[in-house]
């Protein structure tokens, strides 16, 4: 008998977790013990961190694509198509084009979406640079911005990558220094709770750098409407700011999917976060940002739980007891301005101790994401 | 402070969040509901005995009551 392990979703964790399973279970694949199937709805793997840097005309949107199959190991049957319904009773998927899937086990790493249109007036007044178009179009009206209101408001939480949004704002401010724009543009960072970042280590440590260089901070500020045509932006606490230039971090969802098959609300699966099993199917696993374990959505949470989940579905196909588990590991590098950056590393455990910011660090940033290539093919 | 009469409209089952994760969650549930209506908040997590009036005040809603549970708390706020 052939057991079926199904990855859905070919981004930074279900490709990770693809190669890994390749390397590992090399003899069971070659001997079809074993068969793995990768399917993402886009014959491209994205990597979304380059959007960062596109706004200031540092990178290329097609610097974070490559085409799935180049980066995934042969002996994984890669398949591109868009899932449509998840059954866990039968244990089967029906895709867009092609006939029904069945599985023995299923991996979901279906990642999050944005949905902008649950603010009114966001998706017309708004920009953004989570997604691939926000951040081409950003690019455009930043480069013709020489003074007025920046606002960087962060309204969806969870979003990906926690630290983006502080990262935008330092980076800004640089940047608008260095064409000598800066005392022109005021810059005004808006977030959900009383600090400036949900974790209160990386909070307490940004605060003081934002006040060094005069990036005003609104807490306690839950967006409610964007009004494009007066170009204000008011809070569910009632506060109200203008803007000339709104950046947004709109409210995140996974995939509708996981919510009509049961397996959580908005998209997120509920999951043991140390064993990354859901709690309302047998034989189903999540990863990445559809997980949801509390720790940030983050490309290096989900390729470290890829390896965790390698580790057990290799045992759980040789009938062997899983024992690996995944205890919060996160890892991140945080930009502090153009040529600078800080680090933190971080699990269920140890609280981040952010590191002082340094060039150094900003160079590692840049080779970790030049690297990525090979992390996706499994080779780092 | 007393426990509300009223059934509240949702709860949110927020234990075993790490904070933020109470408040945020609570946030999200407030956008959804009318003004008038009752979200219970439950949290094993320390931070939401201040996180959650501090924003309950800022917000300008209403704080009906803390019930003391076995192993967590229950918050009960009215939208305004
Ligand atoms: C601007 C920005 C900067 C970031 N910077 C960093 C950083 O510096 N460091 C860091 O660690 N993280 C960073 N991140 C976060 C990181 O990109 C994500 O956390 C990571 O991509 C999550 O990986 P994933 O595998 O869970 O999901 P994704 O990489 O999003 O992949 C999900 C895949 O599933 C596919 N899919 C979904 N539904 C279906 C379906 N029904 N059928 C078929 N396919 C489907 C999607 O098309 C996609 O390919 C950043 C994110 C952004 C937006």
């Amino acid at each position: 008998m052939t057991d079926h392990v199904v990855i859905l979703g070919g981004g930074t964790g279900g490709t990770v977790l693809a190669n890994d399973l390749a390397d590992r279970l090399e003899t069971e694949l070659a001997t079809d013990k074993v068969r793995v199937t990768l399917l993402n709805d886009d014959p491209d793997h994205v990597y979304k961190p380059v959007w960062l840097y596109v706004p200031f005309g540092q990178r290329e949107p097609e610097d974070g694509r490559r085409p799935l199959a180049d980066l995934v190991d042969d002996s994984v049957d890669v398949r591109i198509d868009r899932v449509t319904d998840i059954d866990t009773d039968t244990r089967q998927l029906r895709t867009r084009r092609g006939p029904a899937i069945e599985y023995d086990y299923l991996v979901l790493a279906t990642g999050s979406t944005l949905a902008p249109a649950e603010i009114s007036g966001l998706a017309e007044g708004g920009h953004d640079y989570y997604s691939e178009s926000g951040a081409k179009t950003l690019r455009e009206e930043l480069l013709s911005f020489t003074g007025g209101e920046l606002v960087l408001s962060v309204i969806g939480s969870p979003h990906m990558c926690p630290a983006a949004p502080l990262e935008f704002v330092f980076m800004a401010d640089d940047w608008f220094r260095e064409r000598g724009l800066r005392d022109d543009v005021e810059i005004t960072y808006t977030y959900p709770i009383q600090r400036v970042h949900g974790n209160p280590h990386i909070a307490e440590w940004a605060r003081p750098l934002m006040d060094d260089r005069d990036i005003n901070v609104e807490t306690f500020f839950n967006a409610e409407a964007v009004d494009p045509e007066a170009e204000t932006i008011t809070s569910m606490e009632g506060t109200e700011l203008d803007y000339d230039l709104l950046v947004s971090i709109p409210p995140h969802r996974g995939v509708d999917l996981i919510e009509e098959a049961d397996l959580g609300d908005n998209g997120w699966v509920d999951v043991d976060k140390h064993t990354l099993e859901a709690d309302h199917a047998d034989r189903v696993y999540a990863i990445g940002d559809a997980a949801d374990t509390g720790v940030p959505k983050a490309g290096s949470v989900a390729h470290y739980q890829a390896g965790v989940l390698a580790q057990r579905l290799a045992s759980e196909v040789r009938g062997r007891p899983a024992t690996a588990t995944y205890d919060g590991k996160t890892l991140c590098f945080i930009e502090t301005g153009m040529d600078a950056a800080s680090f933190v590393e971080f699990d269920y455990e140890q609280p981040p101790s952010p590191a002082p910011p340094s060039q150094k660090l900003h160079w590692s940033k840049l080779a970790y994401n030049e690297s990525y290539w090979l992390t996706a093919r499994g080779l780092l | 402070m007393s426990t509300p009469d009223t059934d509240p409209a949702a709860t949110v089952d927020a234990r075993g969040a790490a904070c933020p994760g109470p408040l945020m969650d609570l946030i999200g549930k407030m956008r959804e509901v009318d003004s008038g209506a009752i979200v219970c908040l439950l949290s094993d997590n320390e931070q939401s005995v201040t996180d959650v009036p501090e924003w309950v005040e800022e917000a300008g809603n209403e704080l009906l009551a803390v019930e003391e549970r076995e192993d967590h708390r229950a918050f009960y706020v009215e939208k305004q």
